[in-house]
């Protein structure tokens, strides 16, 4: 038993929502309690899909446990079918009904519904949402490429130089983290490139659209948590080379652009110098020069928490000082990235580690998914959202990606604007016994709070400060007084210092200094 | 429609000092959190104790787990007086036994810390019945006592049973204590001299759970609304025997400024026609308030569940005739609803969008259990609860 508070990811029967919500022309029946319809509203809420999800829950008692829950599901994949006319059913079970072991792919078998009917099984006790979503699409890929497959050792056809090379999109998912979005610039790059999207899937694909994956040329794996086992099958299947890089951040994106034209034997300059990507210049401009080593502590899946570190780091010259997961099934990957950027990895699902990993560093900037944006609110700190778990703020109106050249300015824009702007924070430093600029006034984009954040000020409780230098501390502007108090009372603790005078202050400052 | 571990995401915040452990599977702990939303708290008096792959197999003695993971959680919150073990789907198919569970708790942890157990499963209980499993399993907690005492019983905004302890100061009905407390020790004491008032209509376990204790349930529709709050408030009057000119006279300003407030939203909402989709078993009581005074038309009042006795003042309100269901369907409701097209629809938070997409405005349930809505101060931010999707509406050129 695993005590839990809040979760990053919620059990896999949601993954698999994930993946046949995202789909046309398919239909989920799951065998689930009544409560378990409770899914529905993160699509219809966070995502505000204007549509319900896909999906029929049986909706099994109390009173049915001792008789015969398969017939309540036999009758509500047959109702199911005859309401919505899909093209094709997956059929499952939630935890609960994991435990009753009814069986859902044979009971819809036994029914010889006139459309294929794809089961999937999970470990729910076991495995969690981007597993569930992972083998879904796996099984779904499966059930509907499988049929085209070529015999074992059949050479793959050379693509005729009078076609354009055709490349899938695989991997985007209904309540992903901004997929819609990724999904247009990813197209942009490829179609730079003179290459045709030839299925996009899960998102707006159709059980006939999998059908066909077996056609394109190649496979761009744009999330790996969800896609890798897919893109993997259809490698081995049809002999199809899968585009790893995944293009978050210039850099990456350059990878990613180079990785393609390999693949597809193109020229990869008509992608690479697109005049709209502006994050190299704002990085370089003097305007800049105060998100110089920032310290930014990095939370989320591992394929963003992975490209982030390298934006950060390569890109806006933050420095690295923490870098997690809590996808457990790549923490090999998130390690590598971690010891490159010289801290070790964190790779847990328990949101009370990850809190206590951010107070421990201090971070200026944390960059997670929902949950740290809570821990760093609380802390003080300021924060950016890079990863799903996401909340009804990671989908905005405007088109927002994170991938290709407009998602790095995107993300430019998104993590820059928690911090001061330079001018401001040289203001604030510069006059900060004006009145205006004194210590104690929030920036000008927080005025509406009224209130610096407060909860960085609270005073050490066993360490006394010295008057003088309990004045000196006030001098400080607020932004930096709560990690200033804390590391000379860290200080001060570690060498035994009782009082803190102005001496230790400045000492400790020396001792912290960069 | 939500199971009732989703009671827990009102009931923790009422009872400050409780603590509230869910037995179940990573689903129950990802609707807690769907359902809570945006509540994050830095450490929540709630969590689930996820019952994983060891403790199926038997590689683990669920038990042993289980009093692993209370030891440590009452460790880290020290000011734990009352914890609950909330049993689940899961927990129950498992038949994992939390009653014996929270016998040998409490027993452990005593004096300093109470734990009881109830259920809020999918599988026994919808949505607003956790509430009621809740608060029956802490019935047999009550100290028995032969005074005569009103006693509230149901969740209510602190703000609203305040006020209404001031009118019932005033009325000279007392003593009266409330069920939930605010605080483990300030539970109530029980017995043949209770008279409890139900302030919420879906306390069915509760209320038997009391009777057996001895006390008398005062029969009253139920405080929504200014006649709602009158004559909720005037069942326990007679029942303590208090005048009618005495009762006018306290009640008046409180009537006047409900139907001020109200009648603000008479006007949008009059003559419209509204759709209950059942969710909260709150139905029936909005549906009486809404006809009888916001003047709408009820199209179709749904409930998940129908208790006739503590509902047949209510019932005898709304107007002959009224379209009611019970249980849920959910694609048949649609397609009366879809059929029915009325100018406002009350459902739960999945259909909400859909609906809306679909050019009917909706007003979602949820909201009617996270805001204070009963008695005469709240009469107006209810009717403003249905009048507001259709003002939006209005103003919208979009
Ligand atoms: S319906 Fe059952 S399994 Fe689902 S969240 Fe509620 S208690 Fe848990
Ligand atoms: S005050 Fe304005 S310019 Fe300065 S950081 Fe805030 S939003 Fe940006």
């Amino acid at each position: 038993m695993q005590l839990t508070l809040w979760t990053y990811e919620g059990p896999p029967h949601v993954g698999a929502m994930r993946i046949a919500t995202a789909m046309e022309g398919l239909h989920y029946v799951l065998h689930a309690p009544q409560g378990d319809t409770y899914a529905d509203l993160l699509f219809t809420m966070i995502e505000r899909r204007d549509r319900r999800p896909p999906v029929t829950y049986t909706t099994f008692q109390a009173r049915d446990l001792g008789g015969d829950t398969a017939q309540l599901f036999k009758d509500a994949a047959r109702e199911a079918y005859e309401r919505f006319r899909p093209q094709a059913m997956l059929v499952g079970a939630s935890c609960t009904a994991e435990l009753i072991q009814d069986d859902p792919g044979g009971l819809a078998r036994a029914l010889n519904l006139p459309i294929p009917v794809v089961a999937v099984e999970f470990s729910a006790y076991q495995r969690k949402e981007n597993f569930g979503a992972a083998e879904t699409f796996y099984q779904l890929v499966r059930a509907f490429a499988g049929p085209n497959a070529p015999p074992a050792g059949t050479a793959r056809v050379q693509r005729p130089e009078s076609c354009r090379p055709r490349a899938n999109l695989l991997g985007p998912t209904a309540l992903g983290f901004r997929h819609r979005d990724d999904v247009a610039e990813v197209r942009k790059l490829l179609g730079a490139m003179g290459i045709d999207v030839h299925v996009t899937a899960p998102l707006g694909a159709t059980p006939a659209d999998l059908a066909r994956l077996g056609e394109a040329d190649f496979n761009v794996c744009l999330y790996p948590e969800i896609a890798a086992p897919a893109a993997l099958w259809l490698g081995r299947t049809f002999g199809q080379p899968t585009v790893k890089a995944v293009p978050i951040g210039v850099g990456a994106t350059c990878d990613f652009i180079r990785e393609v034209a390999s693949v597809a034997g193109v020229d990869p300059a008509p992608a690479l110098g697109d005049p709209a990507s502006r994050l190299p210049w704002y990085s370089r401009s003097v305007d800049s020069g105060y998100l110089t080593r920032k310290r930014v502590f990095i939370f989320g899946d591992a394929t963003h928490a992975v490209a982030a570190a390298r934006i950060a780091s390569e890109e806006l010259g933050f420095s690295v000082v923490g870098l997690g997961t809590y996808s457990r099934e790549f923490a090999r990957e998130v390690r590598d990235a971690a010891r490159k950027h010289g801290v070790e990895a964190l790779i847990t699902d328990d949101y009370l580690e990850v809190e206590a990993a951010v107070k421990k560093l201090s971070p200026e900037l944390v960059l997670g998914t929902q949950m740290e944006r809570h821990i760093a609110k609380r802390l003080g700190i300021a924060c950016a959202v890079i990863s799903a778990p996401v909340h009804v703020q990671d989908f905005p109106a405007r088109h927002s990606p994170q991938m290709g050249f407009e998602g790095a300015n995107v993300i430019f824009d998104t993590w820059v604007h928690p911090l001061m702007m330079g001018l401001e924070e040289h203001l604030v430093a510069m006059f900060r016994d004006d009145f205006e600029f004194h210590g104690d006034a929030a920036p000008s984009h927080l005025a509406d709070t009224g209130t610096a954040p407060a909860a960085v000020e609270q005073p050490g409780a066993t360490t006394l400060w010295a008057g003088e230098a309990e004045a000196e501390l006030k001098k400080i502007p607020f932004f930096v007084r709560g990690k200033a108090r804390r590391n000379t009372e860290r200080f001060a603790l570690e060498q035994g210092v009782g009082t803190i005078t102005l001496e230790t202050l400045y000492d400790a400052k020396a001792h912290f200094g960069r | 429609m939500f199971c009732g571990l989703t009671g827990i995401v009102w009931l923790h915040r009422k009872i400050q000092d409780a603590f509230f452990l869910v037995v179940g599977s990573r689903t129950c702990a990802h609707l807690i959190q769907s359902a809570a939303g945006v509540m994050i708290f830095a450490e929540p008096r709630f969590a689930t104790a996820i019952i994983d792959e060891r403790d199926l197999a038997g590689l683990a003695d669920a038990n042993d787990e289980l009093d692993r993971v209370v030891a440590r959680l009452l460790e880290r919150r020290p000011e734990i007086r009352l914890l609950f073990l909330v049993g689940s789907c899961p927990s129950e198919v498992i038949k994992l036994d939390l009653s014996r569970a929270a016998f040998r708790l409490s027993q452990r942890f005593s004096p300093g810390i109470r734990v009881l157990n109830y259920s809020g499963s999918g599988i026994e209980t919808t949505f607003t019945q956790g509430e009621d499993a809740c608060l029956a399993a802490l019935v047999p907690a009550m100290a028995a006592s032969i005074d005569r005492a009103l006693l509230v019983v149901g969740c209510l905004a602190d703000v609203v049973e305040d006020q209404f302890s001031r009118l019932f100061a005033a009325l000279g009905i007392g003593p009266v204590r409330f069920l939930p407390p605010r605080h483990a020790a300030e539970l109530p004491p029980v017995g043949p001299g209770t008279f409890f008032l139900l302030a919420q209509p879906f306390l069915a376990d509760t209320a038997r759970a009391l009777e057996a204790r001895g006390a008398t349930r005062i029969a009253a529709p139920f405080p929504l609304g200014a006649e709602g709050t009158s004559l909720w408030l005037q069942a326990a009057a007679a029942a303590w025997k208090i005048d009618a000119a005495r009762f006018d006279a306290v009640t008046a300003a409180g009537r006047d400024r409900a139907s001020r407030a109200v009648s603000k939203c008479r006007e949008e909402l009059a003559g419209k026609r509204v759709f209950l989709f059942p969710d909260s078993q709150l139905e029936i009581p909005l549906a009486r308030f809404l006809s009888r005074e916001m003047s709408m038309e009820l199209v179709e009042v749904g409930t998940p569940y129908l208790h006739r006795e503590h509902l047949a003042e209510e019932l005898a309100l709304l107007p002959p005739g009224t379209a009611l269901s019970e249980g849920q369907h959910v694609e048949n409701q649609l397609d009366r609803c879809r059929r029915a097209r009325p100018d406002i629809t009350v459902c739960g938070l999945g259909l909400a969008n859909p609906l809306e997409a679909e050019g009917l405005t909706t007003k979602w349930s949820i909201e009617l259990l996270f805001t204070p809505i009963q008695g005469y101060d709240q009469a107006g931010d209810l009717a403003e609860l249905f009048a507001r999707p259709l003002v939006r509406r209005g103003l919208l050129a979009v």
